[in-house]
């Protein structure tokens, strides 16, 4: 871990205003993140996907954010307009999203969609670009990546889609990855695999990774710190070693409802809300 | 109660020929849950739709309490077997409230007092009379899957097909829902089917398990030899030490 | 937080809002009216639509209360000592060329022009509607006939087959209604066939399939109600082009015969004096106008109302 940290965010809110009220997506979430791993885990509706999308500054209109601070490597994000936000994403900070088959065009070969991603942020010939794109195919472990470079997304299976998806947003050298369920929607062998590429990757660039998913079981044994989200507030932060030490009755209910293979219940424990979480 | 004999299952497609299960043999008993785990693409939901009819087998291959089914349902084989989708959000009819819904296979079969039966398939599945009159729309994704279990199990049937039936839910509600399944399960003294990817759920439910690869049955392991590792083919062996996690450690 | 239907919710008693909009409806008639109240709010949040709508029921009410607001003045009396008289305190819209009262043979065309698009919507919508639903959840050969017989009609330029109509059976309202009818119904059998392949391959209709329903069942009961959505909405941006084709017949003398007032063969009526005695054809040709701006955007509303894409 470096010294300064590379993420620091202090009260992040997130509101949506709509017919029926204004929806609080992400209320007043404070966390700072180093040149480390830090899972977000929440479940559908905790807010965990649309805080990394405020990190990016992709949060979608009539979205609001507001924080007391969000800075990043000293650069303040909160007061980034549009043309500042598209010289950091991608070169700085990075998003792998959850489906390659929604997250790559289908219409563009995978090979130039990964130079593209290299010549936005660097001004390079075409055949540079190229011999770049060819070496991030290699690195995300991809075989045959000279043959690969001129298939189309729907030719790729998941795993390799993603791995697809990972070299684009590599490419460019990002001090800063947030991957937003990247390993969902894969099969349970692949997503692996997936897993060590993305662990190789960020502990050779020294990267700081921000890993939102549902899955504790992948983030406990992926991450080096946790943050559990519910309701749009990160109820518990703990190293994720330390996690079955938990201290918020949300995470250890959670933990306790995953039916897992090595501890046989006759019920699985039931999450018991408590209204008092939301406040 | 049911056989399974060499069930094979081709798709023919605008000249492609994808044979999506092969010669699958498997028997369940009486009361038991049986499980079919295995990746996308094992053919472990198309097994089911075939048992179901929803689909059509190359050749009659099944067997229920002896006798022997075609390649298609009829209406009276409506009231042996039931089905549960995996997707909450597409299974039910989005202009129709809970009550229509759960009404719809009573009126099918002219079943007297549709209203009462109702209301106790709704109590079965932890719903309240508040939630009756919703549309889907209005509920969530764990009320949505109690109703689509409530209709499965509204017309009595033996036997209950479960295709992925918590995949879709977050793993609180999906607690829930298993449980539910598992109440269930004794009290309507169903025989089922469950099929998913999660080791986790399967070995929860199931007494038995198989594993599907690529169409094909790799093997059967009851439930204890499932939790220690004891398998003997290796796709099992990668299955189970997968769903463990990720580990640094050099695989 | 205030609704636009601020001012009539405020004469609803508080506890009828509250009936319809409750999340724990006890029975399915408040739950129908409940969401039917939802959607009349989302039409009416939104401007556009809302002026769309306006204009219809103005439409409607227009039509049905003709004479009264014509004032009881006849719509085919002919004045020849005040013909072609410009709009004054006497004659609002001014006269045409046989001294009869434009105002009053405009408000009276509202009911020629309702009449048309009403027979032609009825017969359309169900037409359509049944040949998609069967082409789509049948498929195969019936698919594929149904689907070619609709191409055929497709084929035809809806004015000229109005034409060819006309020469045959004699001009005149129901025969222009039958013209374009016949013109008029494929595009509905396309887009319900499109609509049932989709939905036909939901798993709440699998769901019904291995709960026995008949095909017939599942058609009627499960499809057709998730096809009229979109039907309605096409039919409502249908209707202006319904109204500019009967008044085009119009125009042509093929549809409504004088001294029917239609807005169309109005407007003919007056393109010989346009220059001089503008309001002969432009108030009618206003009339058009308005009411197929009207339709459009109440299209546009109820497709926002059905299928909103915005959230």
């Amino acid at each position: 871990m470096s010294q300064s940290p590379l993420l620091e965010v202090e009260d992040l809110s997130v509101s949506f205003p709509g017919r029926g009220g204004i929806t609080r997506a992400v209320r007043n979430a404070t966390f700072s993140l180093g040149r480390e791993r830090l899972g977000i885990v929440g479940e559908s509706g905790s807010g965990k996907s649309t805080a990394g999308r405020a990190l990016l500054g992709l949060v979608p209109p009539p979205g609001i954010v507001t924080a007391k601070r969000m800075s990043f490597a000293g650069l303040d994000l909160i007061s980034l307009r549009d043309v500042d936000w598209q010289a950091l994403r991608g070169r700085r900070i990075s998003m792998v999203m959850q489906d390659p088959k929604y997250s790559l065009n289908p219409v563009i070969k995978i090979g130039d969609q990964v130079q593209e991603a290299y010549r936005l942020h660097h001004r390079s010939t075409s055949e540079e670009a190229r011999r770049r794109a060819l070496a991030m195919l290699d690195a995300v472990k991809i075989r045959d990546p000279d043959l690969v470079y001129h298939f189309y997304p729907h030719q790729l299976s998941g795993g390799m889609g993603q791995r697809a998806m990972i070299a684009m947003m590599l490419i460019a050298e990002p001090d800063l990855l947030i991957a937003d369920e990247p390993t969902s929607a894969l099969d349970v062998t692949v997503q692996n695999q997936v897993l060590r590429i993305l662990d190789d990757l960020v502990t050779d660039r020294g990267m700081g990774l921000i890993f939102i998913s549902h899955n504790l079981t992948i983030v406990s044994s992926f991450c080096d710190r946790v943050l559990v989200m519910y309701g749009g507030r990160i109820v518990e932060e703990c190293q994720a070693n330390a996690l079955q030490a938990a201290k918020h009755p949300y995470t250890r209910a959670l933990l306790k409802a995953a039916p897992s293979l090595d501890h046989p219940l006759t019920e699985l424990a039931v999450v018991k809300r408590n209204p008092e979480w939301l406040l | 109660m049911i056989e399974v004999n060499d069930l094979s299952v081709t798709f023919r497609h605008a000249g492609h020929i994808i044979p999506a299960v092969r010669g699958v043999s498997f028997a369940v008993a009486e009361g038991e849950t049986f499980g079919v785990v295995g990746e996308s693409g094992s053919g472990k939901s198309t097994i089911l739709k075939a048992i179901a009819g929803l689909v059509k087998a190359d050749a009659p291959s099944l067997k229920i309490n002896g006798q022997s089914l075609g390649l298609t349902r009829s209406k009276a084989d409506r009231y042996l077997m039931q089905f549960v989708f995996q997707d909450p959000y597409g299974s039910l009819h989005p202009r129709q409230t809970v009550d229509d819904i759960l009404r719809e296979p009573l009126l099918i079969h002219g079943v007297a007092d549709a209203a009462e039966k109702v209301t106790v398939a709704l109590g079965d599945v932890g719903l309240l009379p508040l939630h009756r009159f919703r549309y889907p729309h209005q509920l969530s994704g764990g009320q949505r899957q109690r109703v689509a279990i409530a209709r499965a199990l509204i017309l009595r049937p033996r036997i209950l097909l479960l295709d992925e039936p918590t995949s879709a839910l977050d793993v609180s509600v999906q607690a829930e829902i298993l449980n539910l399944i598992s109440r269930l399960r004794r009290s309507y003294q169903l025989t089922s089917i469950l099929v998913s990817h999660d080791l986790g759920v399967v070995a929860h439910l199931c007494s038995r398990i198989a594993i599907m690869q690529s169409g094909r049955l790799v093997e059967v392991l009851d439930v204890d030899s499932l939790r220690r590792g004891r398998a003997k083919q290796a796709y099992s062996l990668e299955l189970l030490s997968a769903s463990r996690g990720f580990s640094r450690s050099p695989s | 937080m205030s609704s636009p239907l601020d001012p009539p919710s405020s004469e609803m008693q508080p506890s009828l809002r509250q009936w319809l909009t409750s999340d724990a409806p006890a029975s399915r008639r408040q739950a129908m009216l409940g969401n039917f109240y939802r959607a009349v709010v989302t039409l009416c949040s939104n401007p556009a639509a809302l002026t769309g709508l306006l204009i219809v029921l103005t439409l409607i009410l227009i039509a049905i209360f003709a004479p009264l607001i014509a004032g009881h003045v006849s719509p085919i009396h002919q004045s020849l000592a005040d013909r072609l008289a410009p709009p004054s305190s006497l004659y609002w819209f001014g006269t045409d060329e046989l001294g009869r009262d434009i105002f009053s043979r405009t408000v009276h065309g509202a009911r020629v022009t309702l009449t048309i698009v009403m027979l032609v919507s009825v017969v359309v919508a169900p037409i359509g509607l049944a040949v998609g639903l069967l082409a789509g959840y049948l498929g195969g050969w019936v698919d594929a006939v149904l689907m070619r017989i609709t191409d055929i009609f497709l084929a035809f330029p809806r004015l000229v087959l109005a034409l060819a109509f006309a020469a045959a059976l004699g001009p005149g309202i129901e025969n222009a209604v039958i013209a374009i009818s016949l013109t008029a119904w494929p595009p509905y059998a396309r887009i319900a066939r499109a609509e049932t392949v989709t939905i036909a391959r939901s798993g709440f209709i699998s769901a019904i399939v291995l709960q026995g329903a008949s095909t017939w069942r599942i058609l009627f009961r499960h499809i057709m109600p998730l096809c009229l959505s979109s039907l309605i909405v096409r039919l409502t941006l249908d209707m202006a082009g319904i109204i500019l084709t009967a008044a085009g017949l119009g125009f042509l003398g093929l549809g409504a015969q004088p001294p029917t007032p239609e807005w169309g063969a109005m407007v003919s009526a007056g393109r010989d004096v346009i220059l001089d005695q503008w309001w002969v054809a432009t108030i009618p040709g206003i009339a058009i106008f308005v009411v197929s701006l009207g339709f459009n955007l109440l299209g546009d509303g109820l497709r926002d109302v059905f299928d909103p894409k915005s959230t």
